[in-house]
């Protein structure tokens, strides 16, 4: 077993992990902070994105003990004090869901992706969202969602 | 899918990752961007039983032209490359092949060398040494070596690589002047492996004579291949559209892939013929346009 600290959505936390868990077990399982969820298991579909050091990535392809030191983010940090992230508000507003499974994944790939690209093209953020698989919307209400966010940040939503 | 039981090591040093590979010789794997590995260890495909973290090693994520040379140190993500304007602008082959490795959350990961050090023939970066004349490093016990990307990959998924040696940079020769290059992949979705791809390098002179070519084919044989005959046709003729048409022809003859999910063998060596002739266009165009 090792001992591995990590700050998960500004909270501190130490765990004792085998070096083979899965981040996204350690959130899931042991954190229980099971917004994050399982798709594939097989690094293709995104449903488990989580954000490491600011970055989108797939928390089944990474050992929890990687994680050691480092800061997470996860979909239970989008909504501050009740409030939604303009990026889930996107998401209701535009129905960029339908079973909703890809959906915490979506947000967080297309909240660094905000980050980063304020102003995005529709191009940029269909790159943007390629590692995350939906298999309902057929896409068109998430890219609405995501711009529905980036106006919503641009005239200083969050 | 929970990998079998390993120990994790993150050594601080490049002399302290070494010499764990020296201790465990083939019962231990590095562990970069880990995109290639954990996948494999989690269908117990791999099942290292040490697992060498090299993430924690300072100063190996450095991307910089020095000396006639452009060193990508073995922690460079493949995300870096992607959003480098000096990469788009002066080595668009590197920035092609950067966009199309697997999906951008798996390229927040995964690093330049790693996908040279899996030897994957389906991976992308291989193709693209292959045309860039590219030289990897190797750190063992004694030191540094460097050896050409053209004696690197000796079967699939082997290397030259020593099992106490770590792939610390790969080397690429700063382009001529009127250079151009592209990478150009059929993929079925967003983060397959290539049905085929073609990466091609080319500097032109000043009358638009070719005066260096590489060629390197991705997924279209066991190994990454160099097209060589198709490089030796391309060396000092203008690449006009009966030239580049032609140097298809023997990319695809040099080609030798076989039936599978993604296609026939004729299919896909079809796919290079066409993929090469494109890949050229483009290529001669950048270099024209002064990149």
């Amino acid at each position: 077993m090792m001992r591995v600290q990590l700050t998960v959505n500004g909270e501190r936390h130490e765990v004792e992990v085998e070096p083979r868990l899965l981040l996204v077990h350690l959130l899931r399982d042991v954190l229980r902070l099971t917004g994050t969820h399982i798709g594939c298991d097989t690094t293709h579909c995104g449903a488990c994105t989580v954000l490491l050091e600011d970055r989108p990535v797939k928390s089944c392809t990474v050992f929890a003990v990687q994680a050691n030191g480092k800061r997470l983010m996860t979909v239970e940090g989008l909504e501050r004090n009740g409030t939604l992230h303009p990026i889930q508000e996107g998401f209701v507003q535009e129905h960029g869901l339908q079973c909703g499974y890809c959906t915490p994944g979506m947000m967080m790939t297309s909240y660094a992706f905000l980050k980063r690209t304020p102003n995005p093209s529709e191009d940029e953020i269909r790159h943007a969202i390629s590692g995350n698989l939906c298999r309902c919307t057929g896409y068109v209400n998430i890219v609405k969602a995501v711009q529905y966010a980036a106006a919503r940040l641009q005239e200083g939503g969050a | 899918m929970i990998p079998a039981a390993f120990e994790y090591h993150a050594p601080a040093s490049l002399a302290d990752a070494v010499k764990l590979l020296g201790q465990h010789g083939d019962e231990a794997k590095i562990l970069s961007g880990g995109q290639s590995l954990i996948p494999l260890m989690k269908l117990r495909l791999a099942t290292p039983r040490h697992v060498v973290d090299i993430n924690g090693i300072a100063g190996l994520d450095y991307l910089k032209e020095e000396d006639g040379v452009l060193r990508i140190g073995a922690l460079v993500r493949e995300a870096d490359l992607e959003d480098s304007e000096f990469i788009r602008a002066r080595y668009p082959l590197l920035h092609d092949t950067s966009r199309v490795v697997a999906d951008p959350l798996v390229r927040n990961l995964a690093t330049v060398c790693g996908n040279l050090a899996h030897a994957d023939p389906a991976n992308d970066h291989p193709a693209a040494m292959l045309a860039l004349g590219a030289e990897v490093v190797a750190t063992g016990p004694r030191g540094e070596r460097r050896i050409a990307i053209t004696s690197f990959f000796t079967g699939p998924f082997a290397t030259a690589l020593r099992g106490d040696e770590v792939l610390t940079e790969v080397r690429v020769p700063v382009p001529l002047p009127r250079s151009g290059g592209a990478y150009l992949k059929l993929e079925r979705k967003v983060g397959d492996f290539a049905t085929a791809a073609v990466a091609v390098q080319v500097a032109l002179d000043p009358a638009g004579t070719c005066v260096h070519a590489g060629v390197g084919l991705t997924n279209a044989g066991t190994v990454p291949i160099k097209a060589r005959r198709a490089e030796g046709f391309l060396r000092g003729k203008p690449l006009d559209d009966a030239t580049v048409r032609r140097a298809g022809e023997l990319a695809a003859e040099e080609a030798d892939p076989v039936d599978d999910v993604r296609g026939s063998a004729a299919y896909k060596r079809d796919l290079v013929r066409v993929l090469t002739a494109r890949a050229l266009r483009l290529a001669a165009g950048r270099a024209g346009a002064g990149r």
